[in-house]
């Protein structure tokens, strides 16, 4: 269970509204970024975030932040370095996770009302 | 030593005779066709002799060819059966095939044989029932190779404080082996290769010894804190007549007690928790019977104290107001008393271990909070395994189990309690209360991301399989951790079987063996067991298909598929990335992957005779799904439902 609750408290970090002026990518591409780069093993393929990793999408953190945050993490992250995955590449993962539809409203799900 | 002698026939000899015998009869009619006779024969005169004059000329005395009417594996079965050892989880092996024989014969199938396809099954199925009924099963192995095989499930048992009563079979007399075979699988000291991880062990050289050692093995297996432990059944002893004079008397079993803890602590400690502003119990195997649950409501409730729940067995229900354990950190943080019940990791409660390469921990609680341990984990220390965890300095310990100190500490909690405390007891219970239903909103939302994902979010399979299951008297029988927790996020757990915990040790392999054992437990009280299994634990322990199949053992199992060792996965990028090197998934899944072939695994299950569909990869397919598994499964059969999953 701790090891669960480590990654709650980013996520209310990640996943705060994108800023406007946020420079396009290129969302289909992002999208093969997401899991080139294996984003998805912990974060979801949908962004949506578990135990291993915190929610990204929809509503992603604006460029710069998500940018600073996976070239200097904390918690079990590791750092992505320039090297590893270039800043155009991160737009691109970026306009991905911009682009993922909002779930529906809880209220809306009989399932999550029981 | 001589009685014995005299009365007993040697196994030995009594196995020579048995093998010519059998020769005989096998040259039976052969030797008549060729009884030599008056008749011209085309035969050269020096021929080797015939299967018959061979098994004339070499026969032992008559005398050496005997009955063995009351066999020492009669009374071994009688003490199992005296201790409630109900059931005997095995694969057959030769070293224990006396005990094997007189549960049938002379016990009448009790303790009643359920056949494991591996000796790690055995144990982790023994580690599922004992979790669920409270009390072991038998479990027999081979002395050496099955005890081997046996060896992790036995270190999850230890680490998970689960009784299982293995019993080992062994020749120790060189003397008795038969060949090679009997020889490989004999060992000098039988308890050695776990020893490390049991309880305690014994190599019984007599029945009387046997019998006494048999009580005194389960006694130490069911006072807290309860363990595996493990008897040689030798060989000799088993297949041999017991002797004439021998006194069939089985030891008695006392009621055994539970230590409960220091009467002067335990008033010390009531007067911290009366006196504290926000007192928090943790508790990780505190409820070790479904009265730990009740107590510990009842202790929470009399202070309107948070709890959090580690859940290595339901300690505490769900969605109880106090129940903090959603927003733990916080509830730590918020905390100026803690007590720990049964905590075996006290370190990760109060610490948070950052670091990117290095292990950096950090202090998560405030300046001058009280901590207290209560537990039994302090009774039984060993050196080697290091499953004692990171040492972490308390206030004030009391070496006892925890379930048997509540009661004495919930009286002594209601005697202080003045009508000043109780109001401000009340106050905090609101307030922990609010935060806990803002916490199980904030899951609901957190699980409907993704919530239409294919493959198919682990969050809507858990959902879609509590609203199959809610109104049914349902048992989650597998872990969480690999789901990410969601059912224990979204499903309203109270009762002690509706969830177990995990693997004692963190050993792969132990999910599906135990969730079965947990499932054959439930059986006998009509629960519906569901288990939601991750692939790569289940191609480590297939075999309890077969298992669930033949022995009609009702168990839902739910697939998390995501077609990997997963965690492994992400192990290896974190590598790859403090390396700078980074890591494309295709290279990621080098020996993390299990695809290429996709494993099939209702085609698999059906291989073995359980019902099963699937791979289902749209959500949308899973709840009809589930419906068909339910109606199979209250039939009293497995069912197997494959899901391809997100990752956690």
């Amino acid at each position: 269970m701790m090891r669960f609750l480590v990654f709650l408290s980013f996520v209310a970090v990640l996943t705060a509204q994108a800023p406007k002026g946020t420079p396009a990518g290129n969302a289909e591409n992002g999208k093969k970024l997401f899991v080139k780069f294996g984003c998805y093993t912990c974060h979801g393929y949908q962004g949506q975030g578990g135990a291993a990793g915190a929610r990204l999408a929809p509503r992603p953190i604006a460029l710069a932040a998500l940018i600073a945050y996976v070239r200097h993490p904390s918690g079990s992250m590791p750092p992505f370095t320039d090297k590893v995955v270039k800043d155009v590449e991160l737009t691109d993962i970026h306009a991905f996770l911009a682009s993922v539809p909002a779930p529906p409203a809880v209220k809306d799900i009989p399932l999550l009302n029981q | 030593m001589a009685k014995k002698e005299k009365s007993a026939v040697g196994r030995r000899g009594f196995l020579k005779g048995a093998a010519v015998g059998a020769a005989a009869i096998a040259a039976g009619p052969a030797g008549q066709a060729q009884a030599p006779t008056n008749a011209p024969s085309s035969r050269p005169a020096a021929l080797p002799p015939t299967p018959a004059q061979r098994a004339a000329e070499t026969s032992p005395p008559a005398e050496d060819i005997q009955i063995v009417e009351r066999p020492g594996s009669d009374y071994m079965v009688d003490v199992f059966n005296s201790l409630g050892l109900e059931y005997l989880f095995a694969t057959p092996g030769s070293s224990f095939r006396g005990i094997h024989e007189s549960a049938i014969n002379h016990g009448g199938n009790r303790p009643e044989f359920i056949t494991c396809m591996h000796e790690e099954c055995s144990v982790a199925m023994a580690n599922g029932y004992a979790k669920v009924e409270g009390k072991p099963v038998l479990v027999c192995a081979h002395g050496t190779v099955g005890i081997q095989h046996a060896a992790m499930a036995i270190y999850n048992a230890y680490c998970d404080q689960a009784p299982v009563f293995i019993v080992a079979g062994n020749i120790s007399d060189a003397a008795e082996r038969r060949g090679r075979v009997e020889w490989l699988h004999a060992v000098q000291d039988v308890g050695a290769t776990v020893r490390e991880y049991t309880k305690w062990d014994d190599s019984p050289a007599s029945l009387t010894h046997f019998g006494e050692s048999a009580v005194r093995a389960y006694q130490l297996a069911m006072t807290p804190p309860t363990m595996p432990v493990l008897l040689a059944a030798d060989g000799v002893l088993q297949e041999s007549p017991a002797p004439t004079d021998f006194d069939w008397r089985i030891p008695k079993l006392p009621r055994i007690a539970a230590p409960a803890g220091d009467s002067t602590a335990v008033a010390e400690l009531a007067r911290m928790l009366v006196a504290a502003e926000n007192p928090l119990f943790v508790a990780s195997r505190s409820a070790r019977t479904p009265e730990g649950l009740r107590l510990l409501i009842e202790l929470a409730e009399t202070l309107q104290a948070g709890v959090i729940d580690q859940q290595r067995r339901m300690n505490f229900p769900g969605r109880h107001p106090l129940n903090q354990t959603q927003r733990a950190r916080q509830a730590v943080a918020d905390a100026d008393l803690i007590v720990g019940l049964e905590v075996y990791d006290f370190y990760g409660v109060v610490h948070a271990l950052g670091g990117q390469v290095r292990v950096i921990p950090r202090t998560i609680t405030k300046p001058g909070v009280k901590l207290v341990s209560i537990s039994s984990s302090d009774l039984f220390y060993k050196s080697n395994y290091q499953n004692f965890q990171r040492y972490q300095d308390v206030d004030l310990s009391i070496p006892a189990d925890a379930e048997a100190t509540l009661p004495a500490l919930i009286d002594a909690v209601k005697r202080l309690l003045t009508d000043d405390r109780k109001r401000a007891s009340q106050a905090r219970g609101a307030k922990l209360a609010e935060a806990s239903r803002q916490a199980l909103d904030q899951a609901r939302a957190a699980a409907s991301y993704g919530w239409d994902a294919s493959p198919v979010s682990t969050a809507r399979l858990s959902a879609e399989l509590w609203a199959q299951i809610k109104n049914e008297d349902w048992s989650l029988v597998s872990d969480t951790f690999w789901v990410s927790n969601w059912p224990l996020r979204l499903w309203d757990m109270n009762k002690h079987y509706h969830f177990l915990g995990g693997a004692g040790g963190e050993g792969v392999g132990y999910l599906a063996p135990a969730a079965l054992g947990a499932a054959f437990a439930n059986k006998k009280h009509g629960r519906l067991s569901v288990s939601i299994q991750s692939d790569g634990d289940l191609m480590m322990a297939n075999g309890v298909l077969w298992t669930s199949a033949h022995h009609r053992i009702p168990l839902l199992t739910v697939m998390h598929n995501n077609r990997a060792y997963h965690q492994e996965i992400m192990q290896l990028q974190r590598v790859a990335n403090q390396h700078n090197r980074g890591v494309d998934i295709d290279k990621c899944k080098i020996g993390t992957a299990i695809e290429n072939p996709n494993i099939d695994y209702a085609k698999l299950a059906q291989s073995m005779g359980v019902q099963a569909e699937g791979p289902i990869s749209d959500p949308k397919d899973l709840a009809a799904a589930i419906r068909r598994g339910i109606q199979v499964v209250k039939r009293g059969d497995p069912y197997l439902i494959d899901v391809v999953t997100q990752p956690r």
